[in-house]
C-alpha cells in the first residue's frame, strides 16, 4: 500500500526479552527504529519505544457522548416538541424512560466510533494488505526494522549481532 | 528477568508449549480435513437448521395461528426461547469483557469460543422476537425512522422497544469486540496459508502486520470495549426483566428480577460454555489450552451464580408469602402447586440443587459430571422461563379464562431449528478461526505455562533454602 518503495534491514529475535534489550541498545546507539512486529502484545514494548499512550479512549469518550445527546435529545425532542403523547398517565418528557435507550445508544456509539477509528488511524480495514517482512512474525520471531538509507548498514550488522538476533535479512517494500 | 509468578498458580498451559507450538497447535485444525465426527456433527446441525428454516417459513405463511398461543397466554415457547438463548450469550460477554477487567487469566483459553457462542446465541434469540409479531416483514415499524404517518414515532417508554435497542447494541458491539480480537489470529493463519486460503485470510485479517503501535491501540481498544461491554451484557439482561417486571403481572411484577436474570444468564451461559468447550477440547485436542483448571474456574462460577438464582428463587417466595397479596401469593403457589408444577420442580432441582454438588472439589474437576451438570442447567434455565412466562399467563385473574399450553410441532420446530443454527455456526467457526486466541494464549505463556511456573516453583526453592543455610 505504501506509494514509494524502501529497503529495510531487518533482525528477528526468539525471545521477547532479547528484544527488549536490543531495543534499549538502539536506543543506546541513537539507531533510528523503523517499526517493531511483534506476535503478541509485548508488555513494556511501549515504555522502551517511547511510544505516546494511545488516544483511542478519548475517542470513545466523544463518540460515547455523542451517543448520549443523540438519543436523549431525539427522545426529548419526539416526545415534547414534534407528537406529545400520554404514555400510562406519564409525564411528556419520562425522563426515567428514556435511560435504557440513551445508555445503550451511548454504549453503541462508542464501541462503533472507537472500532472505526482503531482500523482507520491503524491503516487497516476490509483489502487492505500490507507489506509483510516475514511470515513468522505472526508466529513466534520479534522483529526490529530499520530502513537501510536512514542508518549505516554496518552499525546495523555491528547491532544486531550485539544484541543476539537469529537472522537478519534485507528486504525491499 | 522473570516475569512475577506466584508459584502455587496452577498453571493454564501445559506440556512445556513454545510460541511456535501454539501456532502449530491452534491453527492447525483449521488447516486440516474436517474429522468424520465435525462431518457427521455438521451434517446433523443443518438438517435440524433445514426442519427450523421450515417451521419458520410455515408460522411466517400460515401466521401466528400455527402457534398454540391462546387468549390469556400470549407468550409461549416464542420468548421462553428468546430469554433463553440471550442469557445463554451472556457468559461469552461475561468472559471477554468482565474477567478481562479482573485480569483473569484463565479467559484466554476460552473467550474466543464464549464470545462466538454469545454472538450465534444472539443470532438465535432475535429470531424468536422477529417473529413472534406476526408480520415479521414489518418489523421495521420498531425502528425509529422517519414515516409518512406523521411521522409516528415508537413508544420510547415502552420496554419491548428498550429491549429492541438493547438485543440490536448488544449484538453490534459483541461483534465488533470478537473481530478485533480474530484480525491478529487471521493474520497468523494467513501467513502459514497458501493459494485461495492465503486470499481469504488476507481480507479477513485486515492487512494486519503486528506493528508495535497497533498492538499498543489494540490493547488499548479491547479495555475500553471490555468496559463498555461490562455495563452493557448487565443492562441487556437487566432490560430483558424490565419486558416483565414493568408489567403489572402477578409474579412478574417484582424488583428482583434485574439481578436474578442477570445471575441467571451468566449461570446458563457458563454452563452452554462447558458443554461446547468438553467437547471442542476433545475432538481439536486442546486439552493443554483448555485445562481442568479452566474447567474448574467456570464450575465455580456455576456454582455462585445457581446459588444466586436459587437465593432469588426463595426471596421471590418469601415476598409473595410477605406481601400479604393474594393474587401474589396465588401466583407462586400456582407455580409450585399449580398444572406446570413439573416446570418449577425440574427448574429447582436442575438450578439450585444440582449446582451445589460442585462444593465437592472432585466433582468440579471431573470432566463427565461437569459435561452432565452443564446439560442439567441448561434445561433447568429452560424451565425458569418456561415457569415465569406459561405458568403466570395459564392462570389469569379471571377463573373463567384459565388454560394450558402445549406447544405445536411448529414452535417445537423453530426452538430445535435455533439448536441447529447455533450449532451450524459454531461448528463453521471451529473450521475458519482459531477457537483458542492465539496472541493471547502467548501473552500469558510467561506467567501460566506449566514450565515456567515450575521453574518459578524450584527458584523459590533454591532461593529459600539459601536463606536457611544463611542462618
Amino acid at each position: 500500500m505504501s506509494q514509494h518503495t524502501k529497503e529495510v534491514f531487518y533482525g528477528l529475535y526468539n525471545d521477547e526479552e532479547d528484544l527488549l534489550h536490543a531495543i534499549e541498545e538502539a536506543n543506546a546507539q541513537h539507531l533510528e527504529i523503523m517499526d517493531v512486529y511483534t506476535p503478541f502484545p509485548v508488555h513494556g514494548l511501549d515504555k522502551v519505544m517511547h511510544l505516546e499512550e494511545s488516544r483511542l479512549h478519548i475517542a470513545g469518550f466523544v463518540f460515547g457522548a455523542l451517543g448520549t445527546m443523540t438519543a436523549f435529545g431525539f427522545m426529548t425532542w419526539v416526545f415534547t416538541r414534534d407528537w406529545p403523547i400520554i404514555f400510562g398517565g406519564k409525564p411528556y418528557w419520562s425522563v426515567p424512560a428514556f435511560i435504557p435507550i440513551t445508555f445503550e445508544l451511548t454504549v453503541l456509539f462508542a464501541a462503533i466510533g472507537m472500532v472505526v477509528s482503531f482500523y482507520t488511524v491503524c491503516g487497516l480495514g476490509p483489502g487492505v494488505s500490507n507489506p509483510i517482512l516475514d511470515e513468522r512474525i505472526t508466529d513466534d520471531k520479534f522483529c526490529i526494522a530499520f530502513e537501510t538509507d536512514k542508518a549505516d548498514l554496518d552499525a546495523l550488522k555491528a547491532f544486531f549481532s550485539k544484541t543476539g538476533a537469529g537472522e537478519v535479512h534485507t528486504k525491499t517494500i | 528477568m522473570h516475569a512475577p509468578v506466584a508459584p502455587v498458580r496452577e498453571p493454564l498451559i501445559e506440556g512445556h508449549k513454545s510460541y511456535h507450538n501454539i501456532t502449530e497447535d491452534l491453527c492447525s485444525p483449521t488447516e486440516k480435513a474436517p474429522s468424520l465426527a465435525w462431518i457427521i456433527a455438521f451434517v446433523v446441525s443443518v438438517a435440524t437448521m433445514t426442519f427450523g428454516l421450515f417451521s419458520l417459513a410455515w408460522t411466517i405463511w400460515f401466521g401466528i395461528g400455527s402457534w398454540n398461543l391462546n387468549r390469556t397466554i400470549g407468550w409461549g415457547y416464542d420468548i421462553t426461547n428468546f430469554v433463553w438463548w440471550i442469557g445463554i450469550g451472556h457468559a461469552g460477554t461475561l468472559i471477554s469483557a468482565i474477567l478481562l477487567l479482573f485480569r483473569q487469566k484463565w479467559r484466554t483459553g476460552v473467550n474466543r469460543a464464549a464470545e462466538a457462542m454469545t454472538i450465534f446465541a444472539v443470532v438465535c434469540a432475535g429470531m424468536f422476537p422477529a417473529t413472534h409479531t406476526g408480520r415479521p416483514w414489518f418489523d421495521f415499524f420498531m425502528f425509529p425512522y422517519p414515516n409518512t404517518r406523521g411521522p409516528l414515532w415508537v413508544n420510547f417508554n415502552s420496554p419491548l422497544l428498550w429491549d429492541l435497542f438493547a438485543i440490536s447494541t448488544y449484538f453490534t458491539v459483541s461483534l465488533l469486540f470478537w473481530y478485533t480480537g480474530l484480525v491478529p489470529d487471521f493474520a497468523t493463519v494467513r501467513d502459514r496459508a497458501v493459494g485461495f486460503r492465503k486470499k481469504m485470510y488476507n481480507v479477513l485479517s485486515f492487512g494486519w502486520t503486528g506493528s508495535a503501535k497497533h498492538w499498543q491501540r489494540w490493547e488499548s481498544l479491547s479495555l475500553v470495549l471490555a468496559g463498555l461491554a461490562t455495563p452493557l451484557v448487565l443492562s441487556v439482561h437487566t432490560i430483558v426483566s424490565f419486558d416483565f417486571a414493568t408489567s403489572v403481572i402477578p409474579g412478574w411484577h417484582t424488583t428482583i428480577f434485574p439481578p436474578y436474570f442477570v445471575a441467571g444468564a451468566i449461570f446458563s451461559g457458563f454452563a452452554m460454555v462447558q458443554t461446547l468447550m468438553i467437547i471442542t477440547r476433545k475432538i481439536l485436542n486442546l486439552q493443554q489450552y483448555i485445562t481442568i483448571n479452566h474447567i474448574e474456574s467456570m464450575n465455580k462460577v456455576i456454582l455462585l451464580t445457581g446459588t444466586i438464582v436459587g437465593v432469588a428463587y426463595l426471596t421471590e417466595l418469601f415476598i409473595a408469602w410477605y406481601s400479604g397479596y393474594l393474587y401474589e401469593q396465588f401466583a407462586f403457589f400456582n407455580r409450585a402447586m399449580g398444572i406446570y408444577w413439573w416446570s418449577y420442580f425440574g427448574m429447582m432441582a436442575c438450578n439450585v440443587l444440582s449446582p451445589q454438588i460442585f462444593w465437592v472439589k472432585k466433582y468440579r474437576r471431573s470432566i463427565y459430571i461437569t459435561f452432565l451438570m452443564s446439560i442439567f442447567v441448561n434445561i433447568g434455565m429452560w424451565f425458569e422461563r418456561f415457569v415465569i412466562i406459561a405458568t403466570t399467563l395459564a392462570r389469569d385473574y379471571l377463573p373463567s379464562s384459565w388454560s394450558y399450553y402445549t406447544p405445536t410441532w411448529v414452535e417445537i420446530g423453530i426452538y430445535v431449528g435455533t439448536l441447529g443454527i447455533f450449532f451450524t455456526l459454531y461448528l463453521l467457526f471451529t473450521r475458519l478461526a482459531p477457537v483458542v486466541a492465539v496472541a493471547e494464549v502467548k501473552h500469558i505463556l510467561k506467567t501460566a505455562g506449566d514450565q515456567y511456573i515450575k521453574q518459578r516453583a524450584t527458584d523459590n526453592h533454591a532461593s529459600e533454602v539459601v536463606k536457611e543455610s544463611n542462618h
